[in-house]
């Protein structure tokens, strides 16, 4: 990417695609809140990102972080009391010849969009696949939605879709309780990619799956990635899947962006505190045993989100500055890479982490930063 | 089998006097007419006081079994569990009561496993009541279980219901619940398998430092190989209902000698490992034709009356019909561990070069073994 996503400006819907021109999916400005009886709860707050054709994105963030609420947002999915408060996402591919605006798309053009563009595999499988039809007629079903598809051609490409997948033909009349899990999600898979669709979104598609399972999938999706060059957005709580996995890594907290950057920049020189303390947070199985901090405490309350960053009170290296510090991501910069971009200005890759873990609610000054303001924090 | 494992010493051994110990325990399960699931097969291992043994493998293996048969949910189908060196015997519901108030179990789901229509406060005052005796102060109690799990103010948390506390905060409370029995072995059955990333590391801790404040054996069962790396002092890696390798946490983790240990270690995500098999840059063919030395993925056999041979063969890069026809027991590699394979010499050499002076060499320990079968 050559300029990152707050710098561009908003394009006018009609022109092209501004951040780079194999992008598929641009997501500018994009808030969504829940209407509640409480107040509303800001879900995402003004997110921006871009997926490249044939890139794979992974979203991490915790439980609540709206990272899920990010993508079915974007997708037009969500329903009441969920409501698109303010941005824009414009979707072009391979069969689209000018951008178009999701958000404001028409119920005809979205039924279009859908499955057809933007497929989802989602994370149970038990429950997204329906018990009383097999295998073989969902397929079938999917391609006579979506496509102009004759009786013998969707047959005999369902049981391709299978093949493609690595389940047997054998198994296109089979029910989804006669499938175990990991057959199940390849059944998922395999739905999602009957359209040939330009983009798959994968809602933590291995979470409930064995290791070993968990890791064939994954190979398949990659495989079958490099082979039909669909783009992916990945969301998963597990960041250490996604640093092997993906090209770019999103980290997502409290309905922001946090932190995006290429997997290997997010594991080698994580800038933001919040990404620090995702990574610190899983055992590694290999390598020298390591001290591990976690991240104490828990999200702020999204109704009524505290000024300055979300982070602040589990942050270790928070001062009084970050109350006011603005939640643009900007170039990390010491980094080489201008893609690399951190909402917050103040802690760099470098930064010595804290010994041990920090109290939660009182936030240490950090030293190379901005020492005089402890005080003021303390007090 | 038996004098197998009662050579080999547990590597939890050191940490505590031993409290609970399950001797060649097996389960049955009838699942048809003429069918039966061999749930877990021989299993022995001991708990010790004050440290963590982890029962490690993936689902259907057994381990939440072995975990409900030491928590007396389950009767065995044969085998002992001995509980401070008796034999456990639960008679009557006063037998049941008193096994209880030693043995206690965390569950994986907190959602499912705090009743939703009582607050904490009832959830921790009935089994102070029930295990506790009537002499105690209750309140007192429970106010100490909450700091103990670290839910404070505990004023604050007590009158609230399951639905208004997160994920983190209702295991919390399992854990105060388990602890009100004042147990000497804990068993927790996937205790953060349902929580965050983030909060896991807390919880782990948490549980950690129980263990060391009460002196607790901690069976501790996850899928997570790596968490149980970091928590447990020693490893049981679960197949199919069997162990098939065992030994020290750092030792099976960073030195697996088992073709499955291996598997398992082989498909845990691996950040350090950039650029690996997964990355789209570099060309990857599904795991089950990379090289022959990888073992396949799929289904694990869940044993039915016939399977003779080691449960692992079918997807095993090493089987031969020495594998399919006879199931082999542990085999001793040093003092602390031992691992069920036949194949040993190729799987992992390196191990079993390492100590020519034991006298038992690959080949002599297993032909012992069958003797001893």
């Amino acid at each position: 990417m050559s300029a990152h996503p707050d710098q561009a400006p908003v394009a006018p819907v009609a022109g092209p695609l501004a951040a780079r021109p194999d992008t598929v999916l641009e997501i500018r400005d994009l808030s969504v809140v829940y209407r509640t009886p409480g107040g509303d709860v800001r879900a995402v707050d003004k997110v921006n990102i871009d997926l490249a054709a044939g890139e794979v994105i992974g979203l991490a963030g915790e439980s609540g972080s709206g990272k899920s609420t990010l993508v079915y947002g974007a997708s037009r999915l969500l329903r009441a009391p969920a409501l698109i408060t303010s941005g824009s996402v414009r979707y072009a591919g391979r069969r689209v010849t000018e951008p178009v605006d999701v958000l404001t798309m028409k119920p005809d053009e979205l039924r279009r969009l859908r499955w057809r563009e933007i497929a989802i595999v989602f994370q149970s499988a038990m429950n997204a696949l329906n018990p009383v039809l097999n295998v073989r007629d969902q397929l079938i079903d999917v391609m006579h939605a979506h496509l102009r598809i004759g009786r013998d051609e969707a047959r005999e490409r369902a049981a391709s879709l299978l093949d493609l997948v690595g389940i047997s033909r054998e198994r296109l009349r089979s029910y989804p309780h006669e499938l175990s899990g990991g057959m199940r999600q390849r059944v998922m898979i395999a739905m999602a990619l009957a359209t040939d669709p330009e983009i798959v979104i994968m809602d933590e598609p291995t979470t409930a799956l064995d290791v070993v399972v968990q890791r064939d999938i994954l190979a398949q999706i990659v495989e079958l990635k490099e082979r039909l060059g669909f783009s992916i957005l990945f969301i998963t709580h597990d960041l250490s899947l996604l640093l092997e996995l993906a090209d770019r890594i999103a980290v997502m907290y409290a309905g922001q962006l946090l932190e995006i950057g290429t997997a290997e920049e997010i594991h080698r020189e994580p800038s933001h505190p919040y990404t620090k303390g995702l990574l610190n947070s899983f055992p590694s199985l290999r390598g020298p045993r390591r001290e591990l901090a976690g991240i104490p405490g828990s999200p702020p309350d999204l109704r009524d989100p505290p000024p300055g960053c979300p982070f602040l009170p589990r942050c270790g290296y928070g001062t009084a500055a970050c109350r006011e510090v603005d939640m643009d991501l900007l170039p990390v910069t010491s980094s080489q890479d201008p893609s690399h971009v951190t909402a917050c200005p103040f802690v760099l890759p470098q930064t010595p982490a804290l010994p041990g873990i920090p109290e939660p609610a009182m936030p240490q000054a950090q030293q190379e930063t901005e020492p005089e303001t402890a005080e003021e924090l303390g007090a | 089998m038996s004098e197998q494992t009662q050579a080999l010493t547990s590597a939890a051994a050191a940490r505590g006097p031993l409290a609970m110990a399950a001797v060649s325990v097996s389960k049955d399960f009838r699942i048809g007419r003429h069918q039966t699931l061999h749930a877990v097969r021989d299993v022995s291992f001991n708990l010790y006081r004050g440290a963590v043994v982890a029962l490690v493998g993936e689902s259907g293996s057994g381990k939440s079994t072995a975990a409900r048969l030491l928590a007396g949910q389950e009767r065995l189908t044969s085998g002992v569990i001995q509980l401070d060196g008796k034999r456990v015997e639960v008679a009557g519901r006063g037998d049941f009561r008193r096994y209880k108030s030693q043995v206690q179990m965390v569950f994986q789901d907190p959602f499912s496993s705090l009743n939703p229509v009582h607050t904490v406060r009832y959830h921790l005052q009935r089994p102070v009541k029930l295990h506790q005796g009537k002499d105690v102060h209750v309140d007192t109690e429970v106010a100490a279980l909450m700091e103990q799990v670290r839910l404070t103010p505990a004023k604050q948390f007590l009158a609230k219901y399951p639905h208004e506390l997160s994920g983190g905060q209702r295991q919390r409370v399992s854990f105060a619940r388990a602890l009100a029995a004042k147990p000497s072995v804990l068993l927790a059955d996937e205790p953060v398998s349902m929580l965050d990333v983030s909060i896991r590391l807390e919880m782990l801790s948490l549980l950690d430092d129980l263990r060391q404040r009460f002196k607790l054996a901690l069976l501790y069962i996850t899928h997570d190989i790596a968490s149980a790396r970091y928590f447990a002092d020693e490893v049981l890696v679960m197949y199919a209902g069997e162990i098939v390798e065992r030994g020290p946490a750092e030792e099976v983790t960073q030195q697996p000698a088992h073709p499955y240990t291996q598997l398992l270690v082989a498909s845990a995500p691996d950040p350090d490992n950039l650029g690996s098999t997964l990355r789209s840059t570099t060309h990857r063919t599904g795991a089950r034709d990379t090289s022959g030395r990888q073992a396949s993925g799929g289904a694990q056999k869940t044993g039915d009356a016939a399977a003779a041979g080691c449960p692992f063969s079918p997807r095993c890069p090493l089987a031969d019909d020495h594998c399919f026809a006879e199931d082999p027991a542990l085999i001793q590699i040093s003092a602390t561990r031992g691992a069920a394979c036949w194949h040993l010499d190729q799987a992992a050499p390196e191990l079993i070069g390492r100590q020519p002076d034991n006298g038992h060499t690959n080949l002599t320990a297993s032909s012992h073994n069958e003797n001893l079968n």
